[in-house]
């Protein structure tokens, strides 16, 4: 598997930025938004996972993931020095100005759908918590020294179901192979940067995500191949949640998680 | 001379070593190596706490514990901060700690350095145990069962 040569990613045509202010802001709240919408989408397991271990491992997966999204919105909130907290960053922002990857909104489909878009993200964020544990940014560098130990056994969770379904059943195999031929048109944007990313760089703060693409090919196609699966041909890659460009789901998702705070502003409990 | 500074910061610690942690209520907070600082100036107690794991939903009950352990001593200006840095390990773990653990029938973590030796059964001791699932009754535990004994138990998981 070479994604490198299949994967060209570019941002949506005609696009113009709409964000603008302290780039480490910005880059803080897109690595939040990840992990919130992540949580989000795997707390919607709770009761529906195929077994009750499987069950408590997805929430317990959600609550790594949205442990660092309230890290990263509280620090990014002090950074921008308005007074917003984590609350505000997540339940008061618009679709819009969620900037997270298209990956992590897509929706659960079955299990095996989770699992793929799971060991994708897995793989993602080993590089790139692994790189920003080194960051000159000494909160971020904690945070994701934290995080980092945490996708180490998340990786092994997803990669152990991949290829246990891959290399299972014909059914199994059938519906691992279709999770991830539908995902893979997600894969690239994580490893496309911008202007963020590279003020980031160049302040010693983030990694340059194509740095990280390499490593993540060799990952998954160790996963991948040990699971007897196969990656798609298809080139097609879609881009677009950083500049927060969505797919319809996210607004969905957004109206779920949001609503209450929506309904009743400042609603504590 | 013995000053007030320092008689508050002593006292403030006597008063900490007795928080538990809520979700593993034999063991301290200290024991399980989550309370990173205690600091007293001018009456402001500040205390550091670090999460085992970023999603730990026992923060803020936590937080909340500390600050009424502190105010329910007398202190009045109590400032509870989490920090990251150094990140959490189960080698942060007291000796006590792991102790307490293998007395209520929790198989403690190994050292990080000595993690190939064998996982033993807090009931029986015997190695013969495996792996029922990861993730346990909380993020931090894996749920295991003694195949001599019979018995499930949870494990700390190495971190």
């Amino acid at each position: 598997m070479t994604t490198r040569d299949r994967i060209t990613s570019r941002a949506p045509q005609g696009s113009v930025p709409v964000f603008d202010g302290d780039p480490l802001f910005l880059y803080l709240v897109r690595h939040a938004d990840d992990n919130l919408i992540l949580a989000q989408r795997l707390s919607q397991w709770v009761s529906w996972a195929p077994e009750l271990e499987e069950d408590i491992a997805l929430a317990n997966l959600a609550l790594d993931f949205l442990g660092v999204a309230r890290a990263l919105y509280t620090y990014a909130g002090e950074v921008e020095g308005r007074g917003r907290t984590e609350d505000d960053l997540a339940m008061l922002r618009t679709e819009r100005e969620f900037t997270n990857v298209l990956l992590v909104e897509q929706p659960n489909g079955d299990f095996a759908h989770t699992m793929a878009r799971q060991l994708f993200f897995d793989a993602y964020q080993l590089g790139l918590w692994e790189a920003l544990s080194s960051s000159a940014d000494a909160t971020l560098g904690g945070i994701a020294a934290k995080a980092l130990k945490e996708a180490r056994y998340h990786f092994r969770h997803s990669s152990t179901w991949v290829i246990r379904l891959g290399d299972g059943t014909e059914e199994s195999h059938r519906r691992m192979q279709a999770g991830i031929d539908a995902l893979w048109r997600f894969v690239g944007e994580l490893f496309v940067g911008d202007d963020v990313e590279a003020a980031m760089v160049e302040a010693g703060v983030g990694v340059d995500p194509s740095t990280l693409q390499e490593a993540w090919e060799e990952r998954v196609s160790d996963v991948v191949s040990q699971a007897t699966l196969s990656v798609p041909d298809d080139p097609f890659q879609r881009m677009g949640g950083r500049v927060g460009f969505h797919s319809e789901h996210l607004g969905h998702l957004l109206a779920e998680m949001q609503w209450m705070q929506r309904a009743y502003p400042g609603m504590e409990w | 001379m013995v000053s007030a500074v320092a008689l508050d910061a002593r006292r403030a610690r006597e008063v900490l070593a007795q928080v538990v942690d809520p979700e593993i209520p034999t063991l301290t907070i200290e024991e399980l190596g989550i309370l990173r600082d205690v600091a007293v100036e001018e009456g402001r107690v500040t205390v550091d706490i670090t999460p085992t794991y970023s999603g730990c939903p026992a923060m803020d009950l936590i937080r909340r514990q500390v600050r009424d352990a502190l105010v329910a001593a007398g202190f009045v200006d109590v400032e509870v901060r989490t920090v990251y840095a150094p990140a959490w390990t189960t080698d942060d773990i007291s000796d006590e700690g792991r102790r307490k653990l293998a007395a209520v029938g929790i198989a403690p973590p190994r050292r990080l350095d000595e993690v190939t030796v064998p996982i033993l059964c807090p009931r029986c001791a015997t190695d013969r145990v495996r792996t029922v699932a990861e993730f346990g009754s909380t993020a931090c535990k894996a749920l295991m069962v003694c195949e001599r004994c019979g018995e499930p138990f949870d494990r700390f998981k190495e971190l």
